[in-house]
């Protein structure tokens, strides 16, 4: 056996420079379900009010709907420090746009921009599932949804947050009308998307238990966005 | 074996070198310094519980400070008066919240040094409070501490909450630690019966959860203080008071014995 | 200015053959052309009094303001360029915030007084940077205990029971010199120091001015801070009163 010191040299962490192995995570699922469909001149946004950590609720009553502009919303389920933080710094690079420009973002241009902001963060992602929606220029009702490091996909209806996955097929078969024999050629309208957007968060709630106590709904026309709230089951 | 044709080991590794500047051991020098990150809370404080009423805020806090399951310190402040409009309570790591209390302190001194009549609002400390948190979560380097912040605004009671994350929201009935299992169901229950409290019935209600979190969560502490912020009446901070202990249930409870 | 500054007044670091320099004398020139301010020790705190010089009618009353709150408990009146002690008055602010943060405990005014001294002195010492054209004076009610120090632009800083600069120090210093500062309270001191103030001020070359009050005493409980609204209006007019009875004596000796 060596007798060599090097064996029995105490090791004193505080000393040490070798690397550590943290506990503390920077991020919390906080939940929450965001719902979109567009039609051809408006488009339909939901987001549950619930927020909550692991089996504690923090508040029952969390607006999750961030407007933007008068025709662009963006909707936030996950993280909600990261909602808080992202959610600021679009109203500030939208007001920086509007007195740069002399005009409002579009939603297209709004879509651009948090998909670069978010993919700026990419090694320390905000962790954020994102659902933008708005009109385009030509009025149309438009759906964008993010992944948590900046994917962007453009769609006419989406399910994201906790009960994303959920909720998705149930918007392919109601609103996608996907793998169906015979279709009807009925026009969604507003009532529909809302009805729908209703029906589909009455479902969530009833499976996933991060989605739950009210609804928020803002229909966006070229009048305006509208508000709209209805009640989930509370437990 | 011992081997004479290699070097012996060095007799103190680290330290002073002939020839060279004395340095700490394992300490590089420079400014790209490592350091340690705080990765758990030292000494810590449990639940805050605060409620909104009809006129205005109430937040009450208990004077332990544990050091893990050892009941270290038994005089530990953790509600406060910010300025004439905010109250503040904080639970988590005593050390971290002395840091941000001394912040806070410093912040009112340069606001009144300012002397032209402005007051920080509630809102405002709440908002700068949730971006203190989150960067230094964003560093790694956590402010361990879940904040509790009361207040009037626009003659409107206010109440909002951040945690260590930067997470804050806020709410009629805020309740951390501990208390959010065991105060906040009992705290909806009795606003969901009576939307619109009295100060009265609100002071009754934060004093039965802190008896019942008394009973029920190991790290409290029978000595609490109460901020309390009233429209009419301004802000006080009442205490140490003490829980009304009742153990005459006990013998009910299996396990007791 | 005369023959012997020439060739050694343009630079703060270095001396003229008599041993002077030149940049920092220049200072106390910018600070003789400004308001006079002074300050007045009493038995239980320190009173600051300032006359604010108005160049413009369009002047909004109570702006511009020639008394700094440093810390709770620490006053700061100032003389000279104003933009120039203003950055002193940040200084000494920091110097505060940074004692309190280190110590826990509010900054002694004799170590705030050195703090800023140190600062001011080295502005004197190079000569890529001009002295500061200001003069300033702090004062302090610590463990009841009155303190007042006057800086000047050389850096060197004295503690006085009275002092004044500014336009008219020296006739201030005169009206000061004939109270017996050691009898006085605050409550009445203000008056006194209200009465100088109208008293020094020459109105054939300055129009306007405004009188700033501030006090540290046992009746602010130890904070600094302007006098009340009652206490300001009773030296006013009292000062004014004074002026009346003066200029009335004034007549009848002719």
């Amino acid at each position: 056996m060596s007798l060599s010191m090097e064996g029995i040299r105490p090791h004193y962490p505080d000393y040490s420079n070798a690397p550590m192995q943290r506990h503390f995570s920077p991020y919390a699922d906080n939940g929450g379900s965001v719902v979109a469909i567009a039609g051809d001149d408006f488009v339909v946004i939901g987001a549950d009010t619930r927020l909550s950590a692991g089996f504690s609720i923090y508040t029952r009553d969390q607006n999750k709907l961030f407007p933007l502009s008068k025709t662009t919303v963006l909707g936030c389920a996950g993280c909600w420090c990261d909602t808080l933080t992202l959610t600021r710094i679009l109203t500030s690079r939208m007001q920086m746009y509007q007195q740069e420009h002399n005009k409002t973002m579009s939603t297209v241009a709004c879509a651009q921009m948090l998909s670069t902001m978010l993919y700026y963060k990419r090694f320390f992602p905000y962790y954020i599932s994102n659902v933008l929606v708005g009109l385009d220029n030509e009025g149309k009702g438009c759906v964008y949804s993010y992944d948590p490091i900046g994917h962007c996909e453009k769609a006419t209806y989406k399910a994201g947050g906790s009960a994303g996955a959920l909720l998705q097929p149930l918007l392919d078969n109601q609103i996608g009308l996907k793998n169906m024999e015979i279709i009807g050629d009925s026009k969604l309208t507003i009532e529909k998307a809302t009805n729908i957007i209703k029906d589909v968060f009455i479902s969530a709630a009833e499976r996933d238990i991060y989605t739950g106590d009210s609804v928020i709904i803002n229909i966006i026309t070229k009048e305006g966005i509208k508000d709209d709230k209805f009640e989930l089951r509370k437990d | 074996m011992f081997d004479p044709t290699s070097n012996p080991p060095p007799f103190w590794q680290n330290g002073p070198a002939p020839g060279a500047f004395y340095n700490f051991p394992n300490t590089k020098s420079g400014p790209s310094d490592e350091f340690q990150h705080s990765q758990a809370p030292i000494t810590t404080a449990t639940s805050i519980v605060a409620i909104k009423y009809a006129t205005g805020v109430i937040i009450a806090g208990d004077l332990l400070g544990s050091y893990g399951s050892l009941a270290r310190y038994r005089n530990c402040p953790r509600v406060l008066q910010v300025n004439e409009n905010i109250i503040l309570g904080a639970g988590g790591d005593y050390g971290d919240f002395q840091y941000i209390k001394n912040f806070i302190e410093q912040k009112i001194v340069q606001e009144e040094c300012l002397d032209d009549g402005f007051k920080l609002k509630p809102k405002s400390l709440y908002c700068w409070l949730t971006r203190v948190m989150y960067s230094c979560r964003s560093k790694f380097d956590p402010l361990w501490n879940n904040l509790v912040i009361g207040g009037i605004q626009d003659g409107e009671p206010f109440l909002g909450t951040v945690d260590k994350l930067g997470t804050a929201f806020t709410d009629k009935i805020i309740c951390t630690g501990y208390g959010a299992h065991i105060a906040v169901p009992l705290l909806r229950e009795a606003m969901e019966k009576n939307p619109n409290m009295s100060k009265d019935e609100a002071k009754a209600l934060v004093e039965k959860s802190m008896e019942v979190l008394f009973y029920r969560d190991a790290r409290s502490f029978p000595k609490y203080q109460v901020a309390i912020i009233d429209q009419n009446e301004g802000s006080v901070i009442e205490g140490p008071l003490v829980v009304k202990q009742n153990w005459s249930l006990a013998h009910m409870i299996s396990g007791y014995n | 200015m005369s023959s012997i500054g020439t060739g050694y007044d343009l630079s703060a670091s270095q001396f003229s053959p008599d041993g002077r320099v030149f940049q920092v004398e220049y200072a106390m020139k910018a600070v003789e052309n400004s308001g006079t301010i002074i300050g007045l020790k009493a038995k239980d705190g320190v009173i600051l009094a300032a006359e604010k010089l108005i160049l413009s009618k369009l002047h909004e009353t109570g702006t511009n303001r020639r008394i700094f709150n440093i810390d709770t408990h620490i006053g700061m009146a100032v003389s000279g360029l104003i933009a120039d002690a203003r950055q002193i008055v940040e200084i000494a602010r920091k110097e505060a915030a940074a004692y309190r943060t280190k110590y826990g405990t509010k900054i002694p005014v004799k170590f705030l007084n050195d703090r800023v001294s140190m600062y001011i002195h080295a502005y004197t010492l190079y000569s890529a940077i001009r002295p500061y054209g200001c003069s300033v004076i702090l004062s302090s009610f610590d463990n009841d205990e009155p303190e007042m120090y006057t800086i000047d632009p050389s850096g060197v800083s004295f503690g006085f029971h009275g002092c004044a600069t500014g336009k008219a120090k020296q006739s201030a210093k005169t009206e000061i010199e004939k109270l017996k500062l050691g009898n006085y309270t605050c409550k009445e001191l203000v008056k006194e120091a209200a009465k100088i103030i109208y008293t020094v001020h020459d109105e054939l070359k300055d129009k306007n001015f405004e009188l700033e009050l501030s006090w540290v005493c046992k009746d602010s409980k130890g904070v600094h801070e302007k006098v009340p609204d009652s206490v300001y209006s009773d030296a006013e007019k009292a000062a004014k009163q004074a002026m009346e009875a003066d200029s009335e004596s004034d007549t009848e000796d002719m």
